[in-house]
C-alpha cells in the first residue's frame, strides 16, 4: 500500500456525497444508509480476505454478536432481559429518551468490545486452520451462533427481540441512523487507510504472500492474524449494534447471522471491486448495492437464484474485480484519476498476483 | 437442563433404548457414509471441496418425492435420481467446476457455495418451503415387546446404501477406477502416463453427483426433504470427511456410521431443536482437534 495520504479532494467529495445524499434523495435514505453499511462490510472483510489472504466465510458472526450484545445492554440496563423477551409478556414497555440514548451509546460500545473479545477467543480455534479449513471453520462459528441463539429462550430464541423504540419522528430516526452508519463507514475507511500505511499493513501483506517466510523473517504471525481479526470484529460489532437498532427488530437467522445474504454479500462485493486494494471494496459495495436496489424488485422471488448465479459468474470469470481489472488495463490513468499519489501502489499491485495464493 | 438429565437417566435405566438408538443411528449413518464417500472422492481426485453436496442430495430427494406423488414406488427413485443427477453433475462440471479446478481452493469453495444457493432457492421456488417425505408402503417392525421399533424403510435404505457402496468400491477396481485413483495420487504423473485427466475429473464429478442422487432418494424415503436442509447435510459430510481424512475410505465409512449414532443419541438427550447446533459444534470440535494434531506434527518437525 502507498504510504501517501489520500488526496484531500477525495475526502471532501466523499464527505459531501455522504452528507448530501439524504437531503437530495430523502426517499432513499435507508438504501444509502445500507450502502454505507455494505462499505463497512466489504472493507472489514478485505482486511483478512484481501490484505492477509485469509478468506473468512464467517465474519457475519461479529455483526450478529454485536447486535445481540447491544440488545442485551440496552434492555438489561433498565429491565430484566428474560422478562422482556418472554413471549408471554403482556406489559407494554416504553423507554424514555434519556434511557434510550444512554442505552444505545453504552450498547454500541459494548457491542464493539464484546465482538472484539469474541474474536480473540475464536482466534484460538480458527487460526490454526489454513485455506479452505479456515473458511469452513469460520462459517461453522457463524452457523453455530445462529443455531444456539435460535434455541436460547432468554434471548427470545427464533422469535427474536423487538428493540427499544426510537423516541422521535420516523424522519429523525432515519437521518439519525443514516449519519451514524455514514460516520462509521468514514471512520473505518480512515482507520484502514492509516493501518495499511503502517508496518502492520506490510506485515499482514507478508502473511498473505508467504506465511512461512514471514514467520521465518521473525514476524510473530499469530499475533498479527489475531489483531487483524479483532479489528474487523470490533467494527462489525458496532455496525451490528447500529443496524439492529435501525431495523428495530432482531432475529438470529435472517437479520443477525444471515450467512447466505449479508455474509456472502461482503465477499462478493470485495471480489467484484477488487481484492486486496483499498478502493476495491468501496467500488464493489457501491456497484453491488446500486445493482441490487435497482434490479431486486424485478426478480419476483428469483433474486436469490440470481445472487447465486452472480457469485458463480464473478468467482469463475471475473475474479480480479473492477479495480484490479482497471489496474491491469490502464495503470497510468488509474493512478492519476483516482488518487494522484497512488502510482506506486498500482505498479506494485501489478507485480503481485491479484489473487495471492500464499495462504491457500 | 432437567430434561436433559431426565433423558440421560432414561437411557441408563432402560438399556434397551440404547440399542434402539444405536440401530437407528447405524441405519441412518449408512446414508451419510455413502454421500461422504462421494465428497471424499471429489476432494481427493480434484481437490474441489463441494459445498453443494448437501443440495445435490436434496435434488435427489425431491426427484423421489415427485415420483412418489405420481404413484411410482419411491424406491424406484434411486436409479432415476442417479441418472438425473449424473446429467446435472455433467452440466455443472462443464460450466463451472472445470474452470475452477486449477484455481486456488477458496475459489472452488465459493463457486460451489454459489451453486448451493441457486439449488436451494430453485427448489424453494419449485416446490415450496415445506418439509416433504416420500412414503414407501412398508411396515414398521417392532422388537423386544415394542420397545425397539424400526421402520422397514430404514432397513431397505441401509441395504441399498451398502449395495451401492459395494458397487462403487468394485468399480474402483475397473480401468476407469484405476485412472481415478492414479489421478488422485498425482495428476501430473497420470497425465504423463496417458490418462485423460480431464475425462477423469468430469467422470468423478458426475459419479459423485449420482451417488448424492441415490443418497437423496434414500433420505426422502427414510426421512424428509426440505429446500434448505442441504446446508446441514453439507456440514455433516464435511465433519465426516474432515474427521476421517479424505484419503481414508474405511475411515470415512466408519465416521459416517459414527455420525449417525452420535446424532441419534444427541437428538434424544438434548431434544430435536438442538440437532443442527449439535452438528455445527461437532464440526468446530473436529477442526479444533485436527489443529491440535497438526500443531504436534509441526512441533515434531521443528
Amino acid at each position: 500500500m502507498s504510504r501517501a495520504p489520500v488526496h484531500p479532494l477525495t475526502i471532501g467529495l466523499l464527505l459531501l456525497a455522504g452528507a448530501a445524499a439524504p437531503l437530495l434523495f430523502p426517499a432513499y435514505t435507508n438504501q444509502v444508509a445500507v450502502l454505507w453499511l455494505m462499505i463497512v462490510f466489504a472493507s472489514t472483510w478485505d482486511i483478512l480476505g484481501g490484505q492477509m489472504g485469509y478468506n473468512s466465510l464467517g465474519n457475519i458472526f461479529f455483526f450478529g454478536a454485536g447486535m445481540y450484545t447491544s440488545a442485551v445492554v440496552q434492555i438489561g440496563l433498565y429491565y430484566d432481559v428474560g422478562m422482556y423477551t418472554s413471549g408471554a409478556r403482556t406489559t407494554h414497555i416504553v423507554f424514555t429518551t434519556a434511557q434510550y440514548f444512554t442505552g444505545f451509546a453504552l450498547g454500541t460500545i459494548a457491542a464493539g468490545v464484546v465482538a472484539a473479545l469474541f474474536a480473540v477467543a475464536t482466534s484460538w480455534i480458527v487460526f490454526g486452520l489454513r485455506g479452505p479449513y479456515f473458511a469452513i471453520g469460520t462459517l461453522g462459528v457463524a452457523v453455530a451462533a445462529a443455531e444456539l441463539i435460535s434455541s436460547w429462550e432468554w434471548l427470545g430464541a427464533a422469535a427474536g427481540i423487538s428493540m427499544p423504540v426510537f423516541p422521535g419522528a420516523p424522519e429523525t430516526q432515519k437521518l439519525f441512523f443514516y449519519f451514524l452508519l455514514f460516520g462509521l463507514a468514514f471512520a473505518v475507511l480512515g482507520f484502514l487507510r492509516w493501518l495499511y500505511s503502517t508496518n502492520f499493513g506490510l506485515a499482514i501483506n507478508a502473511i498473505r504472500d508467504d506465511e512461512e517466510k514471514a514467520e521465518a523473517m521473525g514476524l510473530y504471525t499469530r499475533r498479527y492474524k489475531r489483531t487483524a481479526w479483532t479489528i474487523a470484529a470490533f467494527f462489525l460489532g458496532i455496525a451490528g449494534a447500529i443496524f439492529g437498532n435501525m431495523t428495530g427488530f432482531i432475529e438470529p437467522r435472517d437479520i443477525a447471522f444471515p450467512t447466505t445474504t449479508f455474509n456472502i454479500f461482503m465477499i462478493l462485493m470485495v471480489l467484484l471491486g477488487g481484492k486486496g486494494t483499498f478502493w476495491g471494496p468501496v467500488v464493489g459495495a457501491v456497484v453491488f448495492q446500486v445493482i441490487k436496489e435497482v434490479t431486486w424488485t424485478y426478480f419476483l422471488g428469483w433474486q436469490f437464484v440470481a445472487l447465486g448465479l452472480l457469485i458463480v459468474i464473478i468467482v469463475v470469470y471475473f475474479q480480479q474485480g473492477i479495480v484490479g481489472w482497471l489496474m491491469e488495463k490502464y495503470p497510468e490513468r488509474f493512478g492519476i484519476r483516482i488518487a494522484p499519489k497512488e502510482r506506486q501502489e498500482s505498479s506494485r499491485a501489478i507485480g503481485l498476483a491479484p489473487h495471492p495464493e500464499g495462504a491457500e | 437442563m432437567e430434561q436433559v438429565i431426565g433423558n440421560i437417566s432414561v437411557l441408563a435405566a432402560m438399556p434397551i433404548f440404547n440399542l434402539g438408538l444405536l440401530i437407528d443411528g447405524l441405519l441412518v449413518g449408512s446414508i451419510f457414509a455413502l454421500a461422504a464417500y462421494g465428497l471424499a472422492l471429489v476432494w481427493g481426485v480434484m481437490s474441489v471441496k463441494n459445498l453443494a453436496q448437501g443440495d445435490f442430495i436434496m435434488i435427489g430427494g425431491y426427484i423421489t418425492w415427485n415420483l412418489g406423488r405420481l404413484g411410482i414406488d419411491p424406491l424406484l427413485g434411486v436409479p432415476v435420481a442417479m441418472v438425473v443427477l449424473w446429467g446435472i453433475g455433467w452440466v455443472l462440471y462443464r460450466t463451472v467446476i472445470s474452470k475452477v479446478i486449477t484455481r486456488d481452493l477458496f475459489t472452488s469453495l465459493l463457486a460451489t457455495f454459489g451453486i448451493a444457493i441457486v439449488i436451494q432457492q430453485g427448489l424453494n421456488l419449485a416446490f415450496g418451503p415445506d418439509t416433504q417425505s416420500a412414503h414407501a408402503n412398508l411396515p414398521t417392525l417392532s422388537f423386544a415387546g415394542g420397545l425397539i421399533t424400526i421402520a422397514a424403510t430404514r432397513i431397505v435404505g441401509f441395504a441399498l446404501a451398502i449395495l451401492l457402496a459395494i458397487a462403487v468400491i468394485l468399480f474402483m477396481k475397473s480401468r476407469m477406477g484405476q485412472a481415478i485413483r492414479a489421478t488422485a495420487q498425482d495428476s501430473r504423473a497420470a497425465r504423463v502416463l496417458g490418462i485423460d485427466t480431464e475425462k477423469v475429473y468430469s467422470f468423478t464429478f458426475c459419479l459423485n453427483a449420482a451417488i448424492c442422487g441415490a443418497a437423496g432418494a434414500l433420505v426422502a424415503v427414510v426421512w424428509n426433504v426440505q429446500p434448505f436442509l442441504g446446508t446441514t447435510y453439507s456440514i455433516r459430510l464435511f465433519v465426516i470427511v474432515t474427521a476421517a481424512g479424505f484419503g481414508n475410505l474405511p475411515g470415512v465409512i466408519a465416521a459416517g456410521f459414527g455420525m449417525g449414532v452420535f446424532e441419534q443419541f444427541g437428538g434424544f438427550v438434548l431434544g430435536a431443536q438442538f440437532q443442527q447446533a449439535l452438528i455445527v459444534l461437532l464440526l468446530l470440535a473436529v477442526l479444533a482437534v485436527r489443529q491440535l494434531q497438526q500443531l504436534r506434527v509441526r512441533q515434531a518437525v521443528q
